[in-house]
């Protein structure tokens, strides 16, 4: 790439090569090499398919420096409730771990911040640390992830543990035109089963850019329940990265929630490893004022007969706008094989843009696959019943936007987790 | 180059359309392409000087535009523009009677089933042999409504008036690489102009065919329905095996004035070693409706997404799409849907066939603008896969932007099922004959669309590609 290109703006992030800090040498040395490779890589372009119908600008994050320290550590803390009785807690405020409380975990499971697993878990940080390619366009970012991670979560549950509380992780970002690279890293073992919430937030309205990999692993018969709540302020460029393995009867269920951001980039790389193993993927996204979530999904089925599940569901108002890019891959031999994919946005605005295309590639026999994606607005029939019940018309269209949002929701084999998902959302929608 | 980049050359049996007759090609322009080429078709053609900067124009524009090869096919590198030949026509005069027509030219038509007795039900045949019409002949009857269906070539000599209104207009010549080439080499196609409030009763029909190696056809057809005017047309292909690969890249606009409807039939069915690279794209006004019936059987590599714009409120697209995608084939084929009015609705229904190591892909864009009401636009999808190693894709790109409109796409894969075939065989049916008949159930509700011969011709072929695929 020519220097000419490369604006001034980015030296703060771009001219630094990577801090050694307190990693190993051999971390160190992953890191300058994804430090390399991020600069010999492009920036994402018109003719990438990747980034077709994608904001380049927002892609192109310009005059972000590395995050100092949080303000006031224990206010971030204070603000961290989310769930009342977790089994396990970290919080992170700008790349930097500032509580964890594990006291409730099971012996042998693992919630340790990045650099403790790295220098006492090698092994297992070697085996299972980014391993997987991003293939859905954000391989740039994912370099510069790497290359500039300080810090991150790292849950490992032993073979045949149960851990029955949710584990809560929560990444902050404070300053203007801070970055951040928040890390979730979950490696469940052969019947293992865990619920982890992964919370993103802005401590106040800035505008910071945050480029996250949230990596799942997911063993033999285990079971996993994720969800990423996303609260990035409305000004926040983020990328959020994220690949899940899932072995033989080993099931992912994984629910993104966006709720704030500028510009937000998720990308969900389901690997259907092992015969019968089994990948929901939902997302809720209300999305509004000049909010634009770009989604790009691969549900990819390596073995036979094994099922993935994709819903998510957009309600656009204001200047917002969405991109949905989902692709069902069935790869040779991957026989008996169920896969769902299904995208549905509802248009609340006049200004509001969704694209969606929703993909697939078939190589096997024997499938079952279907794909949709629906556009709509709001059924004037149930806005009439609603206000001849004497519910206002701006009430009635909450509430159908909940119960849209409420039908994502209920995918969670979790009572208690849509419960709170709901509060969550409820706040956001002011219902 | 990767395995994945070649197609071998498949042998798939053929009794229709596998044969070739030496011609003495009275205009050849030679191989590759050059700016003396395209002086070259011109001063044979006896092009007006428009037309040569038209020619111009898009030879610039191929030379600018890139491969599409960030999203098509790798195959598509596999074409050598240098080694193809770019015009080739028999005579200069399209000929207006079956009498004047060359024997040798006539017996290719003969095995290409084109029967005398069908003349009597079709309204004119304009039968395309290689570049130049070899053949046409009206009715009297359309000719007498006023009704102008003459080749390209011919269209913009007599017709300026009405020609040079719409040519080039609703497929610009930069459009892409395909579009811009056949905009410098065109020859050939059909140039139709209906009337208002004239409907055609009876389908205008062309064939065309490839009778020459590496010789690709770009044939250039535009079709005017003026003010509330109905017509059909219909395209049918077939073409000789050859061992190099050639190329066939035509463009075909359709413009549908205030309440006119227009039909457009495609057969597809060329060899295997053709590229068939195809830009199809109508303009609807107010309340007009244009219909795309398009099936494809033949060719290599196929690219063809035809689109309906629908300018005026109350205007109509539709689509309707069958593709086969036989051993080594790529059906890479689709619709594209631009509603720029309010009211104005849209169908799409597209069903695939993948037998053997064939790859069906539907490619498909909806868009719905700004501050529009009222747009429907209804997408499904179905493939069928035959074998383990058939492949099928779908790539739909759909923006919708405000509210007030309607959008949905649907798809789904599915497979012949064991149980359906076994019944079938129970009854003494055999297992070819079985799945014969349940691929030809699966797309038998698009196949009654079309016109009654082409329905007829449409199941032989499904047929003769499906024999062998068993086993």
């Amino acid at each position: 790439m020519s220097a000419l290109c490369e604006p001034e703006v980015h030296a703060s992030l771009i001219a630094d090569a990577p801090v050694r800090g307190n990693w190993p040498a051999w971390f160190h040395e992953d890191q300058v090499k994804a430090w390399e490779l991020f600069a010999s890589l492009p920036w994402p372009s018109r003719t990438d398919e990747p980034w077709r119908f994608a904001n380049l600008k927002a892609a192109r994050p310009e005059g972000f420096r590395p995050a100092d320290s949080v303000r006031d550590a224990a206010e971030l803390v204070a603000r961290s409730t989310g769930w009342e009785h977790v089994s396990g807690k970290l919080v992170f405020g700008n790349d930097t771990l500032l509580h964890s409380g594990v006291s409730g975990l099971p012996s042998g499971v693992l919630l340790l911040p990045l650099e403790e697993a790295v220098a006492g878990h090698a092994g297992l940080i070697r085996s299972h640390f980014m391993t997987s390619e991003p293939r859905l366009g954000s391989r740039k970012f994912a370099a510069l992830h790497r290359a500039k991670l300080r810090t991150g979560a790292f849950l490992h549950v032993p073979k045949g543990v149960v851990v029955e509380k949710p584990i809560e992780i929560w990444h902050w970002v404070e300053g203007e035109k801070a970055a951040v690279f928040p890390h979730t890293l979950v490696v469940l073992e052969e019947g293992a089963s865990a619920t982890v919430i992964d919370r993103f937030a802005s401590s106040g309205t800035e505008a910071s850019l945050a480029i996250a990999v949230n990596d799942l692993t997911v063993g033999k018969g285990a079971r996993l329940t994720y969800t990423a709540v996303q609260e990035w302020s409305d000004s926040t460029t983020a990328f959020h990265v994220n690949t899940t393995e899932v072995a033989e009867e080993g099931t992912s269920t994984a629910l993104q929630m966006n709720l704030g951001g500028r510009y937000v980039r998720g990308e969900s790389d389901s690997h259907l490893r092992g015969e019968g193993s089994r990948s929901v993927m939902l997302s809720v996204n209300p999305a509004d004022k000049q909010r634009e979530i770009d989604q790009r999904t691969f549900q990819d089925h390596f073995s036979p007969r094994a099922t993935s599940d994709l819903l998510y569901h957009n309600a656009l108002s204001d200047n917002s706008r969405t991109i949905f890019s989902g692709l069902i891959k069935v790869e040779e031999g991957a026989h008996e094989t169920d896969a769902y994919q299904k995208v549905r946005n509802l248009m609340l605005s006049d200004e509001a843009e969704a694209n969606s295309m929703p993909g697939l590639e078939i190589l096997a026999d024997n499938v079952r696959c279907t794909h949709g994606a629906t556009s709509g607005e709001l059924n004037e029939e149930e806005l009439f019943y609603m206000q001849a019940r004497g519910i206002p018309a701006k009430q009635a269209a909450q509430l159908i936007v909940r119960g849209f949002f409420g039908s994502v929701l209920e995918r969670l084999d979790h009572a208690e987790l849509q419960a709170h998902l709901g509060a969550i959302l409820d706040k956001k929608l002011g219902i | 180059m990767s395995s994945e980049t070649t197609t071998p050359d498949l042998e798939i049996d053929r009794s229709v359309g596998d044969f070739s007759y030496d011609v003495a090609y009275a205009y050849d322009a030679g191989v590759g392409l050059t700016e003396a080429t395209i002086d070259y078709i011109s001063d044979v053609k006896g092009d007006p000087d428009w037309v040569r900067a038209f020619r111009k124009e898009g030879y610039r524009k191929f030379l600018e535009k890139p491969m599409p090869t960030h999203w098509a096919t790798k195959d598509l590198e596999n074409i050598v523009f240098e080694n193809i030949r770019y015009y080739l026509a028999q005579g200069q005069q399209a000929k207006r009677s079956w009498d004047e027509v060359p024997d040798e030219v006539k017996e290719t038509f003969e095995r290409l089933g084109i029967p005398e007795q069908e003349r009597k039900f079709l309204a004119g045949v304009e039968a395309q042999f290689d570049s130049e019409a070899a053949y046409s002949n009206i009715k009297a009857a359309v000719g007498e409504q006023g009704v102008i269906f003459v080749g390209s070539t011919e269209g913009l000599k007599e017709h300026p008036e009405i020609f040079k209104k719409w040519f080039g207009k609703v497929i610009p010549s930069g459009d892409n690489k395909f579009s811009a080439l056949n905009s410098a080499v065109f020859s050939g196609g059909s140039f139709i102009y209906v009337p208002p409030g004239v409907k055609v009763k009876h389908p205008l029909q062309a064939y065309f065919r490839i009778n020459a190696q590496n010789f690709g056809q770009f044939e250039r057809t535009l079709i005017i329905a003026d003010e509330g005017a109905e017509v059909m047309y219909m395209e049918g292909c077939t073409a000789p095996k050859f061992e190099t690969a050639t190329l066939h890249s035509a463009v075909v606009e359709l413009v549908a004035l205030k309440g006119a409807k227009i039909q457009y039939v495609t057969v597809q069915n060329w060899s295997s070693n053709v590229f068939n690279l195809v830009t199809k794209r109508g303009i609807a006004h107010q309340d007009a409706e244009i219909k795309w019936i398009d099936c494809n059987i033949g060719s290599r590599v196929t690219m063809k997404y035809p689109g309906v714009v629908m300018k005026e409120p109350g205007a109509r697209g539709e689509v309707v799409s069958i593709a086969l995608a036989g051993d080594g084939q790529h059906q890479d084929t689709g619709a594209k849907m631009i509603h720029a009015a309010d009211n104005t609705t849209s169908n799409i229904v597209s069903k695939s066939i993948s037998l053997g190591t064939g790859r069906a892909t539907y490619r498909g864009m909806v868009h719905v603008p700004k501050h529009l009401k009222g747009c429907k636009n209804n997408t499904e999808c179905d493939a069928l896969l035959i074998n383990t190693s058939s492949r099928t894709d779908t790539y739909p790109a759909i923006t919708v932007r405000g509210q007030g409109n309607a959008v949905q796409h649907e798809a789904s894969v599915s497979q012949i099922s064991a149980e359906q075939i076994f019944y079938m065989q129970q009854r003494g049916i055999s297992e070819g004959a079985a799945m014969s008949l349940a691929v030809n159930g699966f797309v038998n509700d698009l196949v009654q669309q079309f016109p009654m011969e082409y329905s007829v011709e449409l199941k032989r072929l499904i047929d003769l590609e499906m024999e062998g695929s068993v086993g």
